[in-house]
């Protein structure tokens, strides 16, 4: 991608950061609490909440992840967003 | 197997250029209490622990290469527009002679990453409590490069580095106690 990157570029990673990180706290809390039921519910509810902003965000900026778990526009767009490294 | 995601688990920032402070953060990146450290022992204990924390081990040992990114990053993005000159006032000499501005899995002082710096005991209460301690080393070396650093921004990648250490701790010590009801029901049968 060449265009410089906007504050909507940001603001939407930054979104997927938070709720990814719900997640991983989640993750990490339901391995050692796995019968806590309330928490397994907030984890699906984040699970979904993820994965519609991350369809939204690869729509914009190119695919998240490889190996068909992201799909591919024409040409092969795996290098359209900046490396996490490079923003 | 695993997937690569494209994005770090927390944005990274920093206010400039600052070789020295990447000298002191290459601790965390290859360094006996660093991420690759974390992350290698931890999905290297895993096939030998008990059934019910390998999803733990799993988890955390993935969420280390987060991490290892996120050190990189910032190692990167403190390094990439220094002059051989600033490499070489920062400490960073015999690095950029090795390396130039490149990443290398070592520790502040040069010492190359190695293997001996994890251990796997095959006795899970040994390894869960090697694990336990190992988070709370990498907790205290995080506030140690806090404190070398006036970089507010680098800062506050590195507090929140420092409290997923705080909680990886506090998920060992609960799979401790897992461990050891297991081991008292193994007994009692
Ligand atoms: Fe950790």
């Amino acid at each position: 991608m060449n265009e410089p990157l906007t504050n909507a570029y940001y603001e939407l990673l930054e979104e997927i950061q938070a709720v990814d990180f719900v997640l991983c706290e989640l993750t990490l809390y339901l391995d050692t609490h796995p019968w806590d039921n309330e928490a397994v519910q907030q984890f699906n509810h984040h699970a979904h909440q993820s994965r519609q902003l991350k369809k939204q965000y690869e729509k914009q900026y190119g695919p998240l992840f490889q190996y068909g778990m992201s799909y591919s526009g024409y040409p092969w767009n795996w290098k359209e967003a900046p490396w996490p490294w490079q923003v | 197997m695993w997937y690569y995601e494209k994005k770090l688990q927390y944005p990274v920032r920093v206010r400039e250029c600052n070789p020295r402070l990447a000298k002191f953060l290459i601790e965390q990146y290859g360094g006996a209490d660093g991420e690759l450290a974390a992350a290698l022992r931890y999905l290297n204990q895993r096939y030998s622990i008990p059934d019910k924390v390998i999803g733990l081990l799993t988890d955390i040992g993935t969420e280390e290469f987060a991490h290892l990114e996120m050190i990189a990053t910032m190692v990167y993005k403190l390094t990439k527009d220094a002059t051989p000159e600033q490499m070489k006032e920062a400490g960073l000499g015999a690095h950029y002679v090795n390396h130039d501005n490149a990443l290398f899995y070592e520790n502040a002082s040069g010492t190359p990453w190695t293997a001996s710096y994890i251990q796997a005991k095959g006795d899970p209460i040994a390894d869960i409590y090697e694990d336990i301690a190992a988070e709370e080393k990498a907790r205290a070396t995080y506030q140690w490069i806090i404190n070398m650093s006036d970089d507010p921004e680098l800062n506050d990648g590195l507090k929140y580095l420092r409290e997923r250490e705080v909680v990886h701790s506090q998920r060992f010590r609960e799979a401790a106690e897992i461990l050891k009801e297991e081991r008292g029901k193994k007994v009692f049968f």
